[in-house]
C-alpha cells in the first residue's frame, strides 16, 4: 500500500466523510514528493508562448529553453516566431562574470534579424542570483531598437506556477494600453486563457462573431501584439483559464474600468453559459437573439451524437487531474453528460475558492486532491477502480500501466476540445479509449476484471442464501 | 529531386554566428543523470534545484519512453535560494524514502543548487551521519549544474559518481563492466544479448532496458523493475575489465577511468557499434576478451547485412546526408554512412567539444574534404548551412523535422528523443542487426521521397 505522507493530507479530502471543507492549497510543493507541477518560469512561458509575432527569449542556461521549444499545440494565423526557442545558453564562466552583455548582444541580434513586434525576457533561476540586471538591459535594447522589450521575472524557485502567471499577466500589463489611437465597438470584449491549442481560439471567436460581438484581442491564442496593446478599448474581459488570467482581469478592471466574467468553454453547459454570460452583459435583443440561436442550433446539432456516446459511457467512472481547477469543474459536467461519474478530481494550482466549488459540484464519496503525485493518483484510481484518466503528458503512463483508458487535455493537444465541437471531440477521445480492445490484453484490466466477476459471484451466491 | 555527386557541392559558406542558442541541439546535464539513475535497480532520481527541473526532464523523457518516470524534486523556494538547500535536501531524502522504499537515491544538482554553492556532498555526509544505525537508501550524487555540458556530460558525470559511490575492490572476478553510453533501451538489450552469446558475465551501467521500455502491469509498481542492481554495481572493483562504448571518453575522466585508476580494472573505449566497421570492432573486443569466436547467428547478421548494403548501394551512393547528436553518435552514424557510400555533408553536435572534428574524421575513409564537422551548434546554424551546401536526408533524433519540414526531405529518426512517433525507445541502432535496420530505413526513406515526389506512381521502383 502506498503511504501518503503527513505533509501532504491536507491536501486529500473526500466528500462526505470529513468534517469542515478545508483544503490546503495554495502551498509550494513538499520536498521530495513528485509533484506533477513545474515552476514559475513555466506559468510565464505557457501564457505568453502563444504571442506569435513577439521574440520569446529565455536567459540563462539552456535547458529551460530546450524544454520548451514548440511544446504547445497553440495555433498562429500568420507569423510563427513563438515556435522557435531562443536561449542566451549561459556557460560557467558567464555565471561567474554575468551575463548581461550576453543578453545584451543575444536580444541586438535576434531583434535583427527577426523583426519581432516585441520582445519577452524570460528569467530563469540564477539570473538574480548572479546579478543580472536584465531591466537595465532591456531598457537600453528598447530605446536602441525602438520596440517594447518587456522582462519576465519567472525564476522558477520564486513560488509556484501561479506566481509565474502572474509575471506574465504583468508582462503583458505593460503592453496594455500602448495603443491609443485604435477604436473598438460597444459590444466588445477580449478572451482572456484561451490559448488556441488546436485551433479552440478560432471556434470560440467564430461564435462571437455570430453573436454580433467583436474580439479585440485574445491574450493569448494566436495572440499579436498590436491587438494587446489595445485590448483597454474592449468593453469586457472574457476569462477562461480563471488561474491564470483573472490576475490581469482585475488589473485591467482597477485601472480601465473593464468588467470581467469568468467563464469556461469546455463541455455543452459550460460553453452555453459563457455564451449567455457576455450577451446578458450587453443585454442587447440582437445579441441575445443570436446567442440564443447559435446555442439551439449547436445543441440540436451535436446532442444526440452525444447520446449516441453515452449509451456506451453510462455508468463508468472517471479521474481527473489537470492543471487549471476550471477545468475540472468543466469536466466533471461534461462527464455527467455522458453518464460518467467522476471519482476523483485534482488540479495543479486551485485555490480555496476554487476547490469549495468543486466540492460542490461533485458527487459524494468523490476524493478532491490539490497538487497529487503519480504514487498517490495511482492509489486512488486503484481504490476507487476507474475506467479513465483525464490529464496531461505526466499522467497518461500512469493510467496505461494500470489498464486505464486517458483522455489528453494537455498543452499539447492537437484535437480542440472547446466549444461544442470539442464536445464531439471529447466524446470521441473518451470512447476511443475506453471501448478500445487493446484492454483486454492488459493484465491490470483483467485482473480487475476477475475481481469484479467474483464479487459479483458472491452477491449472487449471498442473495440466493438470504 | 536532388542528384549530386560530391564534387557539385564543395561551398563552404560559413553562417552567421549567432550569440544565442537558437532551436538548441542539446539538453541540460541533470537529464543525463536522471536517465543513468532510472537505470539502477530501485533507484529514484532527485534533482536538487527547482520543481520545474524535475517536472520538465520528466516530461522530456516520458514524451520519448511512454512509461512512468519518476524523478523527485528538492523543491527549492526563495528562502531555500538564501539560506541553502540543506534542509529541502533532508526533508526530500526522508520522504522519497518513505514513499518508495528505493535501493538508491541519485541527486543531480541544477544550475541554481550549484550556483548558490550548495555544498551537496556534507549535505549527504550529515544525512548519513544523523541515521547512523538505521538502513537508508545507497545515496549518490552527480555534480551536474546545466550551464557545464550537456545532458552527455550529465550521463557520463552520473555513471561515474556511481561507481565512485559504490564500486569497492576485492578478489579479482572474471566479470566485465560495460558502459553503454546513452543509447535506445532496444540497443542495451542487444548488447545484452550479444554478450550472452559469448557467455560473459557482466555487470551493465546503467540498464534502463527494462525500466524505460517495461511491460504492461498488473499491479501499479512505484519504480519500475529492471535496471542495475545496487550489488552488481558494488562489485564492479573487481571486474577484469570495463568496455566504454564512445570514443570522446578516452580522454575523459569517467567511470571507466576511475575503476582502471583505483582498482585496475581494465579501461577498454569503444565507438559506439553502428556499421560494419564499428561493429566488427566491438565483436573483435568480445572474441579476444572471450577466447570464443563470432557466434554463428552473429556471422550470418553480418552476411545479410553486407548482402543488403550491396542490393541498396545505388539507392545511397553519393547522396548527402545531415547527421547531428551527441558526438560519440554523430561519430559512429558518420563512419556508418561513408561504408556505404552516403556523404556525412554535415555532422553536428549541440555540446562544444575541442575535439569534435578529431573524433568524427577519424573514423572516416580518406578523400572526405568538403565534409562540415561543427560542434555547439544549433537546429538554426544547421538549417542555414544545410541550405547552403545541399543535402538529400537527416537522419538524428525528431528534433530534425524542424530541419525536415524546411528543406523539404525526409528524416529518418534515430537517437533521443523521438517525440512524434512511438516506439523511440524501440528502435535498435546497434550491432549488425541495429545497423540492419537503419539501412533498410535510410533507403527505404530515400525512395519514398523519389516515389513520393514523382507524378508517375512507380509501383516498383
Amino acid at each position: 500500500m502506498i503511504e501518503i505522507l503527513e505533509a501532504r493530507k491536507g491536501q486529500i479530502f473526500e466528500k462526505g466523510t470529513e468534517g469542515t471543507f478545508d483544503m490546503a492549497c495554495d502551498k509550494v510543493s513538499v520536498a521530495g514528493s513528485v509533484s506533477q507541477r513545474a515552476c514559475v518560469f513555466c506559468g510565464s512561458r505557457v501564457v505568453l508562448y502563444p504571442i506569435a509575432d513577439a521574440l520569446h527569449l529565455i536567459h540563462g542556461p539552456v535547458g529551460c529553453a530546450a524544454y520548451t521549444w514548440d511544446i504547445r499545440g497553440s495555433l498562429s494565423s500568420g507569423p510563427e516566431l513563438h515556435r522557435l526557442s531562443f536561449s542566451t545558453d549561459l556557460r560557467e564562466e558567464e555565471v561567474i562574470y554575468g551575463g548581461e552583455k550576453k543578453l545584451y548582444a543575444a536580444l541586438t541580434e535576434l531583434i535583427g534579424a527577426y523583426h519581432p513586434k516585441a520582445a519577452f525576457v524570460y528569467a530563469t533561476c540564477i539570473i538574480g542570483l548572479i546579478g543580472d540586471d536584465i531591466q537595465a538591459v532591456c531598457r537600453k535594447v528598447s530605446d536602441e531598437q525602438g520596440i517594447d522589450v518587456i522582462p519576465v521575472h519567472s525564476e522558477g524557485f520564486r513560488g509556484t506556477k501561479k506566481d509565474g502567471y502572474k509575471a506574465a499577466c504583468e508582462a503583458l500589463f505593460r503592453l496594455i494600453g500602448t495603443d491609443e489611437q485604435s477604436i473598438a465597438a460597444p459590444h466588445s470584449i477580449n478572451i482572456l486563457g484561451d490559448f488556441n491549442l488546436a485551433g479552440e481560439t478560432w471556434i470560440i471567436k467564430e461564435y462571437y462573431k455570430q453573436m454580433g460581438v467583436e474580439v479585440v484581442s485574445c491574450m493569448t491564442g494566436d495572440g499579436r501584439v498590436d491587438e494587446i496593446r489595445r485590448a483597454h478599448k474592449a468593453a469586457m474581459n472574457v476569462v477562461q483559464c480563471s488561474g491564470s488570467m483573472t490576475y490581469l482581469a482585475k488589473m485591467m478592471e482597477k485601472d480601465y474600468g473593464i468588467p470581467f466574467e469568468r467563464v469556461s468553454y469546455f463541455g455543452i453547459e459550460d460553453t452555453a453559459d459563457a455564451l449567455y454570460k457576455v450577451a446578458r452583459h450587453f443585454n442587447d435583443p440582437a445579441i441575445l437573439k443570436n446567442t440564443e440561436e447559435l446555442v439551439r442550433k449547436e445543441v440540436s446539432r451535436i446532442y444526440p451524437e452525444v447520446e449516441a456516446y453515452r449509451k456506451y459511457l453510462e455508468g463508468k467512472k472517471a479521474a481527473i487531474y489537470v492543471g487549471g481547477s476550471f477545468k475540472a469543474f468543466s469536466l466533471v459536467k461534461a462527464l455527467r453528460h455522458l453518464g460518467i461519474a467522476t471519482a476523483i478530481v485534482g488540479s495543479q494550482t486551485g485555490n480555496r475558492e476554487d476547490y469549495e466549488y468543486l466540492e460542490e459540484i461533485c458527487d459524494e464519496g468523490t476524493i478532491i486532491v490539490d497538487d497529487t503525485n503519480p504514487l498517490e493518483l495511482s492509489r486512488f484510481m486503484s481504490e476507487r477502480n476507474v475506467d479513465l484518466l483525464i490529464g496531461g503528458v505526466k499522467e497518461r503512463p500512469i493510467a496505461y500501466k494500470m489498464g486505464i483508458a486517458f483522455c489528453d487535455h494537455n498543452h499539447e493537444r492537437k484535437e480542440a476540445l472547446a466549444g461544442f465541437e470539442g464536445m464531439i471531440n471529447f466524446c470521441r477521445e473518451v470512447h476511443g479509449s475506453i471501448m478500445s480492445p487493446v484492454w483486454q490484453f492488459s493484465p491490470a484490466k483483467c485482473l480487475r476484471a476477475q475481481k469484479e466477476e467474483m464479487e459479483d459471484a458472491n452477491s449472487i451466491r449471498q442473495a440466493a442464501h438470504s | 529531386m536532388q542528384t549530386q555527386s560530391v564534387k557539385l557541392h564543395t561551398v563552404k559558406k560559413t553562417a552567421p554566428s549567432f550569440v544565442s542558442t537558437r532551436n538548441a541541439c542539446k539538453l541540460c546535464a541533470p537529464l543525463g543523470a536522471s536517465l543513468v539513475f532510472r537505470g539502477i535497480e530501485g533507484c529514484v532520481p532527485l534533482i536538487h534545484g527547482s520543481q520545474g527541473c524535475a517536472t520538465y526532464i520528466r516530461r522530456y523523457v516520458i514524451s520519448h519512453f511512454k512509461e512512468p518516470i519518476d524523478i523527485a524534486s528538492s523543491n527549492f523556494s526563495e528562502a531555500t535560494a538564501i539560506f541553502g538547500g540543506a534542509d529541502n535536501l533532508r526533508i526530500a531524502l526522508d520522504n522519497l524514502t518513505r514513499q518508495y522504499r528505493p535501493a538508491a537515491i541519485g541527486i543531480a544538482s541544477t544550475c541554481l543548487s550549484e550556483t548558490i554553492g550548495d555544498d551537496v556532498r556534507s549535505y549527504i555526509e550529515q544525512y548519513k551521519a544523523a541515521n547512523k544505525g538505521v538502513e537508508i537508501p545507497a545515496l549518490i550524487y552527480a555534480s551536474t549544474p546545466s550551464y557545464r555540458g550537456t545532458h552527455m556530460d550529465g550521463y557520463h558525470e552520473a555513471v561515474r559518481a556511481t561507481v565512485i559511490s559504490l564500486a569497492a575492490g576485492g578478489p579479482r572476478s572474471r566479470r566485465l563492466n560495460i558502459v553503454p553510453g546513452f543509447l535506445s533501451a532496444a540497443d542495451l538489450r542487444h548488447i545484452k544479448e550479444i554478450l550472452d552469446d559469448f557467455h560473459f558475465s557482466y555487470t551493465m551501467l546503467p540498464d534502463y532496458s527494462e525500466t524505460l521500455d517495461g511491460e504492461s502491469w498488473s499491479d501499479y509498481q512505484k519504480l519500475s523493475p529492471g535496471g542495475t542492481p545496487v550489488a552488481s554495481i558494488r562489485s564492479m572493483g573487481q571486474s577484469v575489465a570495463t568496455i566504454q562504448l564512445g570514443g570522446s571518453l578516452a580522454s575523459m575522466d569517467t567511470a571507466a577511468s576511475y575503476l582502471q585508476e583505483t582498482f585496475g580494472v581494465k579501461a577498454v573505449t569503444l565507438g559506439i557499434p553502428i556499421g560494419i566497421g564499428e561493429t566488427d570492432r566491438f565483436f573483435g573486443a568480445l572474441e579476444e576478451m572471450s577466447g570464443r569466436a563470432m557466434p554463428d547467428k552473429y556471422k550470418k547478421e553480418r552476411g545479410r547485412l553486407v548482402d543488403a548494403y550491396i542490393d541498396g548501394h545505388k539507392v545511397v551512393s553519393g547522396k548527402r546526408a545531415v547527421i547531428y547528436g551527441e558526438a560519440d553518435f554523430v561519430a559512429s552514424m558518420a563512419s556508418f554512412l561513408d561504408e556505404i557510400g552516403i556523404v556525412p555533408a554535415l555532422c553536428a553536435t549541440g555540446a562544444s567539444i575541442k575535439k569534435f572534428k578529431e573524433i568524427v574524421s577519424s573514423g572516416l575513409s580518406e578523400g572526405h574534404k568538403d565534409i562540415i564537422i561543427r560542434d555547439d551548434a544549433d537546429f538554426e546554424d544547421m538549417l542555414e548551412i544545410c541550405r547552403s551546401i545541399g543535402v538529400d536526408i537527416i537522419i538524428g533524433n525528431s528534433k530534425g523535422y524542424y530541419l525536415a519540414k524546411n528543406l523539404s526531405i525526409p528524416l529518418v529518426r534515430a537517437g533521443f528523443p523521438i517525440h512524434d512517433r512511438i516506439g523511440g525507445q524501440r528502435i535498435l541502432h546497434v550491432g549488425y542487426a541495429g545497423t540492419q535496420q537503419l539501412f533498410d530505413r535510410i533507403v527505404n526513406a530515400l525512395i519514398e521521397h523519389k516515389q513520393s515526389s514523382s507524378a508517375i506512381g512507380y509501383s516498383y521502383i
